[in-house]
């Protein structure tokens, strides 16, 4: 085989920088199918849209809303759009290993592999894990602290744009040029100009830069709604677990994203203008990066499982119809796993050389953090002791995690044990645990969050039997793809081979291959659960009127089903953590009359205009397009100005509307009443 | 209150014995390697995880229990949905967890010490220890885009992707990369250590049973990662001086012109047998200076320390008088005056020095002792 040539620098041309007709993927069959399936795909979207005439809809409701529930909603729908993309590439990943033994190269060269595995993490992580954690924190935040929307509205459209900006350049990638061939986190010298000239790691800069400030913003916004925006008498220890676990969570986003931002920048800077910051010579040093990147990229993974285990909390309390055991313990808990997730980063390269001194350090934090992490499991364990359980969906994805995810905390234990991680680091036994933890763990808890949730954004439940196929597909099948990795990873296989000479671990890939495919099959199920959900919206079976489909606890669950634009009519007064479980048990009255006008935030264009100029940027700084990257950021500016300069910014919703509103629920109320 | 219902303790055992059954069929190198230090890294992966069974199991077992016991179809089972607060439980679920970590960190941290890859091992298998005047092998390791590169500095030889070490005998390797970050693994041999660009890594290591073994990168290193392996070959000593001897009849000679030939971008790379080497040779890898003209890195952090380093004068000096630099004592080639050339330069640059080792960061060809 040939070893694959090291473009030289290309001709930089003043008009398209080093965009060529060879960026295209005119001569790769499989990527022009996908392009051309996109293509065709995108067009009919677009045409049913304009058919529909719901460009108006779409752009006054949706892309310009400051509304905090359509923002998360927005999240969410991305975050679900960027999976298909992810999975598609896990299960391109399977099925290259289950094949690519001995004379059989598979089907993938290695420079089609590497962008694969590359863009599978960092989508996974940014474009799917994020979004459905920032957006069921958006949903579901300001609901239950009693609040009308977030501190900064309009920020908040901002951010959301900002991270879909961000999707979209990684996408592009795909189809124009390449991406990435590094890894998730783009490890100099590797991801640097000598060893990667292409565009593929300025996708992945600028695709993450984009999307990255989108996140801190949100993370202020959050941060200070939580601090500013709760209801009266919701002091920090009557905060719901979730918000707690959000509050934690926005912290850690506030002070780690911008390091993220910084060595990007930093990174750029080696490649674009030939600074040595992390290049082997002339001073520099790639163990910086190696540095910086994990630290962000540890309290990442608690930004990615602490909202989790805030979704389980209000789940396991509300299905076990019981108070959550060891309220006080859980939130010092969370707190203690904030701080422990600075402490912890050195852990991801140990075998970097760092003497024994030091490893032990960062093992022994490591570990501490298990302590928080068992107390946890042990409050969920305790509170579905004495309880009454139903068994709805959200609770099955609860008992699920609660099994995996233990398995994978003791994987990751074991990991932090210095001369273990030796033999294990970079392993497919730490690919399996780190599957195991954040599948098993954060997207089982965002399944459990969407399927709780649900009937609170768009009045209706989710259909039971098409979500009981997805989850039995997905755990079942989960353990089928990562359990055989786990045996691979004590046989010795490394993560990210194309190739494989020894037969004997063929079948461990093709059992691997075969969970993969279980998975991909409760994908399909949940797909069809969302349809059949949605067509079946107004059966009795999955309506919901009251606005309180579980018997909830917290005030989310105290308003109309999907909530009124401002949430409350009135601001509720909060005193029991457990706020709506509170007014039910001492017979609280919805008040039905005394409405006022409400002061609101109005629409704002923005931040889709702006967003969307910044993909134009990105692209432009991707491929040395200098007056398109001058002329875009001049826009942005622009916009920004001409934005700060429009003080229509709220308005009222008139007090009629509120009194038609709240009278046309207590009508509902009423009607309900009357059946039971 | 926690009182484990007899029926679940069979199953509970069947769960302790799963793990072992699952591998059983299959070659786990790493619970069962062909070295000892690889042996004793290995079990310690068995000895935390039985260590952490000790409160996984019941609790797997509890959720289980509770998540069956509890449902809502079973009215026979309490029902107390204010219950939510037990000091002594409360007691109970920080402190157990609090007791196996103390316990699993006092085993990290000697473990960690012992099985530090920078300290000489002290025992060639579970009975026998390391003689007093024993000579470790040792090999100096590049890893190049995409093969490895292996330097016997005591025997004046080098092979590309293939090596070989008599069995019980102390291996001591010294790793650079002359590219991008790999990592150095053997796993029937001991643990990987990462070999980095500008940046020296030390492995020791023993082989107990003959064989040949596989080994190769463990860190993504870009299109030829798949493809770069190689052999460990571990005979006893009689084979491996006619190894040796095999090398040395090659009658190739791996001199810088020859290396930056064997440096470029290759795959699946034969292996391949030199008799003899530049001088210098590891050195100059790890200082980024192998190609005419560059400025050996410890050269240039020693100009940088100041115009008072002795080094000063000829730290720019260019890499034409290839002999000179590399002839230059190095950190971590394990010669006496290599220390005297680290403290020479400490000295004069305390300043300098402290700040990048306060920073965590390697130094170049240091000893990496933190």
């Amino acid at each position: 085989m040939m070893p694959p040539m090291r473009d030289v620098h290309p001709v930089v041309s003043p008009l398209l920088g080093r965009l060529t007709l060879d960026a295209l993927p005119l001569h790769e069959l499989p990527v022009l199918l996908a392009f051309g399936g996109v293509t065709v795909g995108g067009l009919a979207l677009l045409a049913i849209i304009t058919y529909f005439k719901a460009w108006g809809w779409l752009w006054r409701d949706w892309f310009t809303s400051v509304d905090h529930k359509k923002i998360g909603i927005m999240y969410v729908i991305l975050a679900l759009v960027m999976f298909l993309r992810g999975f598609s590439d896990a299960l391109m990943m399977r099925a290259q290993q289950a094949m690519a033994f001995g004379d059989n190269a598979g089907y993938l060269p290695p420079d089609h592999y590497n962008q694969i595995f590359t863009a599978h993490g960092v989508i996974m992580i940014f474009f799917v894990a994020m979004p459905l954690v920032v957006g069921l924190m958006n949903f579901v935040v300001p609901l239950q602290i009693g609040a009308r929307d977030v501190s900064f509205p309009y920020l908040n459209n901002f951010s959301f744009w900002l991270t879909a900006s961000g999707a979209i350049i990684t996408m592009i990638s795909l189809f124009v040029g390449n991406y990435a061939r590094t890894g998730w986190l783009a490890m100099p010298p590797l991801s640097g100009m000598e060893a990667s000239p292409d565009v593929g790691v300025d996708y992945y800069i600028w695709g993450l830069q984009i999307a990255g400030l989108g996140t801190l913003l949100s993370g202020v916004n959050l941060l200070a709604t939580i601090v500013k925006m709760r209801a009266p008498g919701m002091t920090l220890f009557k905060m719901p677990i979730f918000v707690w676990t959000a509050l934690c969570t926005n912290t850690l986003i506030v002070a780690a994203f911008p390091v993220l931002t910084a060595v990007l920048a930093i990174l750029s800077l080696d490649r674009l203008l030939g600074m040595q910051f992390f290049t082997n010579g002339l001073g520099g040093n790639p163990m910086m990066y190696v540095n910086l990147i994990w630290i962000w990229g540890h309290p990442e993974v608690y930004i990615l499982i602490l909202p989790a285990f805030g979704i389980y909390s209000e789940v396991v309390a509300t299905f076990s119809q019981k108070r959550l055991f060891g309220y006080t313990s859980m939130v010092y808990a969370t707190i203690v796993i904030t701080i422990l997730a600075y402490l912890v980063w050195l852990h991801h390269f140990f075998t970097m050389g760092s003497g024994a001194s030091v490893n032990s350090f960062f093992a022994i934090t490591t570990m501490i953090i298990s302590i928080p992490t068992g107390a946890k499991i042990f409050n969920w364990l305790f509170t579905m002791y004495h309880g009454r359980i139903r068994y709805e969906l959200p609770m099955m994805w609860t008992v699920a995690f609660m099994l995996t995810f233990t398995i994978g905390g003791m994987t990751g234990v074991l990991l932090a044990v210095p001369p273990a991680d030796f033999v294990l680091h970079n392993s497919l036994f730490l690919v399996a645990h780190f599957h195991n933890v954040i599948i098993g763990g954060t997207l089982f808890g965002m399944f459990a969050g969407i399927n709780f949730w649900w009937p609170k954004a768009f009045g209706f439940k989710l259909d039971r039997v098409w979500g009981k196929r997805s989850f039995w597909l997905w755990v079942v099948g989960f353990w089928t793809a990562f359990a055989p990795l786990y045996v691979l990873g004590l046989m010795g296989v490394t993560r990210r081979l194309s190739h494989f000479d020894d037969a004997s671990y063929q079948p461990y890939f093709i059992v691997a291959a075969i969970g993969a495919a279980m998975i991909a099959g409760g994908i399909g199920c949940m797909a069809i659960q969302f349809f059949v959900s949605i067509r079946d919206r107004n059966t009795e079976r999955l309506r919901d009127l009251t606005g309180d489909p579980w018997d909830g606890r917290t005030l989310e669950w105290s308003t109309s089903s999907p909530p009124p634009d401002y949430n409350f009519a009135f601001t509720p007064i909060v005193y029991d953590n457990d706020a709506f479980w509170d007014m039910k048990t001492r017979g609280f009255e919805r008040p039905t009359a005394g409405f006022k006008a409400i002061h609101m935030p109005k629409n704002a264009a923005a931040g889709v205009i702006i967003g969307l100029i910044s993909v134009g940027f990105g692209f432009a700084m991707i491929w040395y397009i200098w007056w398109l990257a001058i002329a875009s950021l001049v826009a942005m500016l622009g916009v920004s100005i001409w934005h700060s300069f429009n003080y229509k910014r709220d308005f009222h919703i008139p007090v009629e509307d509120v009194i038609r509103t709240e009278d046309e629920r207590t009508r509902l109320l009423a009607a309900q009443k009357v059946v039971a | 209150m926690i009182r484990l219902p007899s029926p679940l303790r069979p199953a509970i055992a069947g769960l302790a014995l799963l793990a072992p059954a699952l591998l059983g069929g299959c070659s786990t190198v790493v619970l069962s390697p062909a070295g000892d230090v690889a042996q004793q890294q290995g079990d310690l992966v068995v000895i935390a995880t039985l260590l952490m069974l000790i409160i996984i199991v019941p609790v797997m077992a509890l959720i289980a229990f509770f998540a069956w016991r509890y449902r809502q179809a079973n009215t026979d089972a309490p029902y107390s949905p204010e219950w939510h607060h037990s000091t002594a439980l409360e007691l109970v679920i920080w402190a157990v967890p609090l007791l196996i970590i103390i316990c699993l960190g006092a085993v990290t941290w000697t473990s960690t010490h012992l099985l530090d890859p920078y300290r000489p091992i002290g025992r060639i298998d579970a009975t026998r220890q390391v003689a007093l005047n024993a000579k470790p092998i040792r090999v100096q390791v590049v890893a190049l885009d995409w093969k490895w590169l292996f330097i016997y500095p005591d025997y004046g030889i080098a092979t590309v992707n293939q090596l070989a070490a008599p069995i019980d005998q102390p291996i001591e390797f010294d790793l650079t990369s002359a590219d991008v970050m790999n990592a150095f693994y053997i796993p029937d041999l001991a643990g990987m250590i990462y070999a980095m660009p500008s940046m020296t890594t030390k492995l020791h290591a023993v082989a107990n049973k003959p064989g040949n073994y596989a080994g190769f990168s463990s860190n993504f290193s870009g299109d030829g990662f798949s493809y770069m392996k190689f052999r460990f070959l571990a005979g006893s000593q009689s084979d491996f001086d006619a190894w040796v001897a095999r090398v040395r009849a090659s009658g190739a000679m791996l001199d810088r012109a020859t290396y930056l030939k064997v440096a470029k971008p290759s795959m699946n790379h034969a292996p391949t047998f030199y008799s003899g080497v530049a001088p210098g040779l590891f050195n100059a890898a790890a200082n980024n200076c192998t190609k005419p003209g560059q400025v050996c890195m410890d050269a240039m952090m020693r100009a940088d320390a100041g115009p008072h380093s002795g080094a000063h004068a000829e730290g720019h000096a260019k890499n034409d008088d290839a002999m000179k630099m590399s002839a230059m004592p190095m950190p971590g080639s394990g010669k006496p005056e290599v220390v005297e050339a680290t403290k020479i330069t400490a000295k004069n640059s305390a300043q300098s020095t402290a700040r990048l080792a306060g920073a965590g960061l390697p130094m170049p060809g240091d000893r990496r002792t933190f």
